[in-house]
């Protein structure tokens, strides 16, 4: 019995002990494993009964399908290969692929989220691998356009977005742009806009019919960095907006984003954008909008479908070129980057994978399941209508290096500052000035650090 | 067992051996101990370690994966320094006028209306019907709540009904009305939960009581501020705890329905700390926010403790 006692108060003891040493020692950075530097292949046959675990978030209808259907074709091709897919909305991966990537038992494969927030700090910490070895073993670097690679780049020690360090590959495209309705348009007797002037002058004119000129919606506050993106890039173009969210050069406070910030503002002002946007949900402004009720709304072409679906033959899809330019510049980019992990066991199984469901005959995969691809086939022809005018745009802007990347890759807490600046912009409670000033306080605070 | 001890010990006083008695007693007392282990495991486990964590995680300034750095106190001072910190803790003192002191006045007068009509038919209906808010997920009581603010929701379309239309606006859109709203929220789903508690408090009373301040002619006033409102000390306690606490922790209402916005004027502390922790990659201050919150909480149930009635049996 008094043996019994000793063991279990050792116990005990061991636990308190574990417990106290656990939290007295400073938290992260202890064990990231370093990738190993050997040499990769290409044989997947030959790697034995493989699970690979993969955390992705294409839950939407379409692309869901599309996953599915690869996943189903690469374990048909390598039988000796199980995927365990793990799939949840953007929103919960972005929560819990931290905490999954820096545990004992990592993912073999995840989608990570570009720019400094995520895709930088799972650099920094070692939690990916760069995949340069499989960039030249499976010709990458000639499949994608450069704009493509470089948002999926970093430098080694994850400070420099855009480096020399290839960490992932996407399998969809994403232009963020105009819709517009054609019938009012039509009644309104305009075309449909190219520049930030011919935007202004026909929702001037829609204001005077008596129609909603645009439908915003911004509860979520994402939104607000679609639509201060559209208009910064078309003001400011794609070399400064590109500087500057990489952290290159530039200021937020400089004149174009001032300027992009009064535009805003005035659009709120003269009723362009509706009195109280903020408390509208997202769906209800895209239902206003496929309604018939206003003539524009601007969103990514992830909501394609959607709105081809509810507008039919009505809808078309628009981006803005900058002042003297005849090509458009927008926000934009692909989805998350497929990445594999430095924890993984078998990188040489999870690059072919990453392969598999990124080369060509995935992107007709995805083309068949009515969605973009990153990389759009060169025998392809879309449909006339709203799927043409979307393919084209996509087309046109990665070919020309008219893409932008999402404002909020510029610092880890970009996306809270910029979204709720941009709502107190639309509210007057800001002038655009100011507005600015916010922004740029989070940008230096964070170069800074760097 | 304890028999068992018992026996024990009375043979041992039987032998006389003081050393070995003493020995065995200490055996006897660590024996105790055996059956909290797993009580005390999982605790350890589960909440002790962690907020020990915690604590630990918000003296340094660490992104949840690299290295952290040790900043000391810097994150509590930024709490003070950093507007959207301080604004937020501000936000959370307006909420609990809306989730307490509201509700228990309008469950006290309630109260007081229902507690003179005993007999008052399908009294537990109402009751039922009162209660329904806590019973409800919250995530629905917020969606539901994000409809009826919305643009043609329920309460624009009311105030249009009748007449006033220059009233009517984005109620979560806008500053000036976003926090209220939220509050509003939470009134509505305490009033129930305070007025149950309250009832039963009255329910208490004896009878013979309110008799004879009605005999002697008391008004409903005199007789609510003379007997119910005494005799509902213990339970207005009990309803302050629950609602002050429920207050300081709101999260879910927030993060459904405004996601802290417009600009940050709805954003609470419980809702800062989830956002940096898990979406900016800023877990120091996002630990040191959730201790001051946790804190908060801990001395102000104690105070309100303090008010709680003493046993006098």
């Amino acid at each position: 019995m008094s043996r019994k006692i000793k063991t279990w108060t050792g116990t005990l003891a061991v636990t308190v002990a574990v417990a106290l040493s656990l939290s007295a020692c400073a938290p992260g950075g202890s064990t990231s494993p370093t990738a190993s530097a050997g040499p990769v292949s290409d044989d997947v046959a030959g790697a034995g009964n493989v699970t690979l675990t993969v955390w992705d978030q294409n839950t939407d209808p379409g692309i869901n399908e599309a996953q599915e259907a690869l996943n189903a074709g690469f374990s048909k091709k390598y039988p000796n290969v199980k995927i365990n897919r793990v799939t949840q909305s953007f929103a919960d991966l972005k929560t819990t692929l931290k905490l999954a990537l820096s545990g004992d038992n990592p993912p073999d494969v995840i989608q990570a989220n570009q720019g400094y927030p995520d895709m930088g700090a799972f650099v920094e910490a070692g939690l990916i691998r760069p995949l340069n070895a499989y960039d030249e073993l499976y010709k990458w670097s000639s499949y994608y356009p450069e704009s493509l690679l470089k948002i999926n780049s970093f430098s080694a020690d994850g400070s420099t977005w855009q480096g020399d360090n290839l960490y992932g590959v996407s399998q969809t495209g994403e232009v963020v742009g105009i819709y517009y309705n054609k019938k009012i348009l039509s009644q309104l007797g305009v075309e449909a806009p190219t520049s930030l002037a011919d935007f202004d002058a026909d929702m001037a004119k829609a204001k005077t019919a008596g129609i909603q000129p645009m439908s915003y919606g911004d509860i979520e506050k994402s939104p607000g960095i679609h639509l201060f993106g559209v208009v910064q890039a078309a003001l400011a173009g794609a070399d400064t907006v590109n500087s500057l969210v990489t952290g290159a050069s530039g200021a937020w406070t400089d004149d174009v984003s001032v300027k992009a910030a009064e535009t805003i503002q005035g659009w709120s002002d003269k009723g362009y954008i509706a009195k109280g946007a903020n408390g509208v949900s997202r769906d209800d402004a895209l239902a206003d909008f496929t309604a018939g009720k206003s003539a524009f709304y601007i969103v990514g072409t992830w909501k394609q479908a959607a709105i081809s679906e509810a507008l039919g033959a009505d809808a078309g899809f628009t981006t803005l070129n900058p002042e003297g330019s005849d090509t458009p510049v927008t926000t934009g980019g692909e989805g998350l980057a497929w990445a594999v992990t430095t924890g993984t066991k078998n990188p040489d199984v999870a690059a072919a994978y990453l392969d598999y469901i990124n080369d060509a005959a995935s992107a007709q995969t995805f083309i068949d399941e009515k969605s973009l691809p990153s990389v759009i086939p060169a025998d392809f022809t879309p449909a006339a209508g709203l799927e043409s005018d979307v393919f084209n745009t996509y087309k046109t802007v990665t070919e020309s290096g008219g893409l932008v990347p999402y404002l909020d890759y510029a610092t880890p807490t970009f996306y809270d500052t910029l979204t709720a600046a941009v709502q107190q912009l639309t509210d007057d409670q800001v002038t655009p000035k100011a507005f600015t000033e916010i922004l740029q306080k989070d940008y230096s605070a964070f170069l800074a650090s760097k | 067992m304890t028999v068992t001890t018992r026996v024990r010990s009375s043979e041992t006083r039987k032998t006389g051996a003081v050393k070995s008695r003493t020995r065995r007693r200490r055996l006897e007392s660590w024996k105790a101990f055996l059956y909290v282990v797993p009580a005390l495991a999982f605790s350890l486990t589960f909440l002790i370690v962690p907020t020990l964590q915690t604590a630990w995680y918000s003296l340094y300034d660490w992104n949840g994966l690299s290295a952290a750095t040790w900043v000391g106190f810097q994150n509590y001072l930024d709490i003070v320094q950093d507007e959207q910190l301080r604004d937020s803790f501000l936000h959370v003192g307006v909420l609990v006028v809306f989730y307490s002191f509201i509700p228990i006045a309008i469950a006290l007068l309630l109260t007081m209306v229902i507690s003179r009509a005993h007999s008052l038919r399908g009294m537990s209906f109402f009751r039922t019907v009162l209660f329904l808010p806590q019973v409800i997920a919250s995530v629905v009581v917020a969606t539901t709540w994000l409809s009826i603010y919305s643009p043609n929701g329920l309460l624009n379309t009311a105030l249009r009904a009748v007449g006033l239309d220059s009233v009517t606006r984005v109620w979560l859109g806008d500053f000036n009305t976003a926090l209220v709203s939220v509050g509003f929220v939470g009134t509505w789903l305490n009033v129930g939960l305070c007025l149950v508690l309250f009832l039963s408090g009255v329910g208490n009373v004896q009878p013979e009581l309110f008799e004879a301040a009605r005999l002697d002619g008391a008004s409903s006033f005199q007789e609510f501020f003379g007997i119910t409102f005494p005799a509902l000390r213990g339970q207005i306690v009990v309803a302050l705890t629950l609602t002050v606490v429920s207050s300081l922790k709101t999260f879910d209402l927030v993060y459904i329905t405004t996601r802290g916005g417009p600009g940050n004027s709805t954003s609470v502390p419980a809702y800062e700390a989830y956002s940096r922790a898990f979406n900016s990659g800023q877990v120091g201050s996002a630990a040191s926010v959730a201790v001051v919150l946790t804190l908060g909480i801990l001395i102000i149930t104690a105070l309100i403790g303090r008010l709680q009635p003493k046993e006098t049996e």
